[in-house]
């Protein structure tokens, strides 16, 4: 048996679809016309292709996020920062009792180049899985021309604050970022800053509405303002969240318009627990010891503030700290 | 298609749900404008808790106090109008404590620094080395994106879903 490959590896092309499969260590990937089949030495999975994608952009877009990314139950990466667990199973009662689970760790760059090189091959004009499925088209079907242009975005991140100088910009029309449909009912005006000689340039505001309302893609935030290690997080979202996220801390959602359907479910069992309905001005704590998923019917706007304290995983998972946020006294 | 976007206001909100078998607590879910609804003016009563980091819902109602933090806040209006007035801060002057605004006696010796009008969807940065001063005619409410402080209120019971 051959050494697992320590990176990617194209193992061929289907002749009837034109996709190229590939593999890395000892997991691999090939896609039909309609789905994504992952193997590992002991078993293999199925996903839908447009889930897959969804979730494969948005992971290497993230640079692997926070903690745990569910492709669906079965497959998906951990993020340790630096490295990067895949794993199969691994969080399913029934793999894991069988014994057919596989985690494998790769340093992170080798999983971007992977996940990369896939999202690449599979991907053809036409579609974007960081679109609205309203606002795509679909990825079913044998392999058209390679997508180009910026199919593999990643979020705008602001050292400071959004807009000022120096740092990341507001989106804009005139760079092309048009007010979507779904947020075509609102007016958006500017907050007004007056200031003293001396002191031009010191104030700032942004319509932070706006930025939200021109983002061209969904469920994938960008940072608009930071507090030493408190972040602010802005996205719009609409359909579903194409992963489930399991976090290595505690995280908090606020709605800021409409409304978003989160599924709740334990972390390591994904046993379901319920559900939360948040609508316009909710805030809910999503804390370290679940995973989530969001359904969104139409295109809100959510802030998520994040602890972006570097080690704080490793504190969460010793028990050092408690898996949820609040003390109630 | 024509969409309608659902924005809440002191005035007018739309409380969601949580369906969960879990201790609720663990979810802190609360309404931002429920909270500022109940809250006396000026209070920063924490919606959000990080650690040390929090985010504080605020009804800003008539001309506030003047606060001071050791660190850049940030304050997005949910509802209404606020404007913040700022004087610039000597070294000297600004607070040296581990963080969060603390409030100050009253408006600062230093020079103005100007005025930002906001209003709902607009995001206002409280810069480090500035005091400022929220105002507005009518109720309206801010989150103040901050750290846990002398002026953060904590009542998680009243405000919270709980079992």
């Amino acid at each position: 048996m051959d050494a697992p490959a320590q990176k990617i590896v194209a193992t061929g092309t289907d002749e009837s679809t034109g996709y190229d499969s590939f593999r890395l260590g000892g997991f691999t990937f090939a896609r039909d016309e309609y789905f994504a089949h992952i193997g590992w030495p002991k078993g293999s999975h199925i996903i839908e292709i447009d889930r897959f994608l969804r979730a494969m952009v948005r992971d290497i877009g993230w640079g692997f996020f926070y903690g745990w990314i569910f492709f669906d139950d079965i497959f998906g990466t951990t993020n340790h920062y630096g490295t990067v667990d895949i794993f199969a199973g691994s969080y399913d009662a029934g793999y894991k009792a069988q014994g057919i689970d596989h985690l494998e760790t790769f340093p992170a760059e080798v999983v971007a180049e992977a996940f990369t090189t896939i999202s690449k091959n599979w991907i053809s004009e036409g579609y974007d899985p960081l679109n609205a499925p309203l606002e795509t088209g679909t990825p079913i079907g044998p392999k058209g021309k390679e997508k180009e242009g910026e199919l593999l975005r990643s979020f705008i991140a602001a050292d400071r604050m959004l807009g000022l100088p120096g740092d990341k910009v507001v989106r804009t029309e005139a760079d092309g970022f048009s007010i979507n449909r779904a947020f075509a009912d609102m007016d958006f005006d500017q907050p007004e800053i007056e200031c003293e000689p001396g002191f031009e340039g010191q104030l700032h505001a942004i319509n932070l509405f706006d930025h939200i309302a021109r983002s061209d893609i969904t469920w994938n935030p960008s940072i608009s303002a930071v507090t030493r290690g408190n972040i602010c997080c802005v996205t719009s979202e609409e359909h579903m969240l194409p992963v489930i996220h399991g976090n290595d801390r505690n995280e908090w959602f606020i709605q800021l318009t409409d409304e978003i359907h989160w599924n709740i479910a334990d972390k390591n069992t994904g046993a379901p627990r319920g559900r939360v309905v948040m609508k316009a001005g909710d805030v809910c704590a999503m804390p370290a010891d679940i995973r989530h998923q969001g359904f969104a019917p139409k295109r809100s706007m959510l802030m998520v503030l994040e602890n972006g304290t570097p080690g704080l995983e490793k504190r969460y998972a010793s028990g050092e700290l408690k898996p949820y946020p609040v003390d109630f006294g | 298609m024509a969409y309608k976007t659902k924005t809440g206001s002191l005035e007018s909100y739309e409380k969601g749900v949580i369906e969960l078998n879990d201790d609720l607590r663990k979810y802190a879910f609360s309404n931002i404008y429920e909270v500022a609804g109940k809250s006396a003016p000026f209070e920063r009563v924490a919606v959000v808790q990080n650690l040390e980091y929090v985010a504080e819902a605020v009804r800003v109602e008539g001309d506030g106090p003047w606060y001071a933090a050791p660190h850049d806040e940030f304050a997005i209006v949910m509802d209404g109008e606020v404007t913040f007035r700022f004087i610039k801060l000597a070294d000297d002057q600004v607070p040296g404590h581990e963080g969060g605004a603390v409030q100050l006696g009253g408006e600062p010796n230093g020079p103005r620094m100007g005025k930002v009008v906001a209003r709902k969807g607009h995001q206002v940065l409280l810069p480090h080395g500035a005091a400022y001063q929220l105002s507005a005619a009518s109720p309206a409410v801010a989150l103040v994106q901050t750290v846990d402080g002398p002026v953060t209120v904590k009542r998680w019971t009243e405000i919270c879903e709980t079992n």
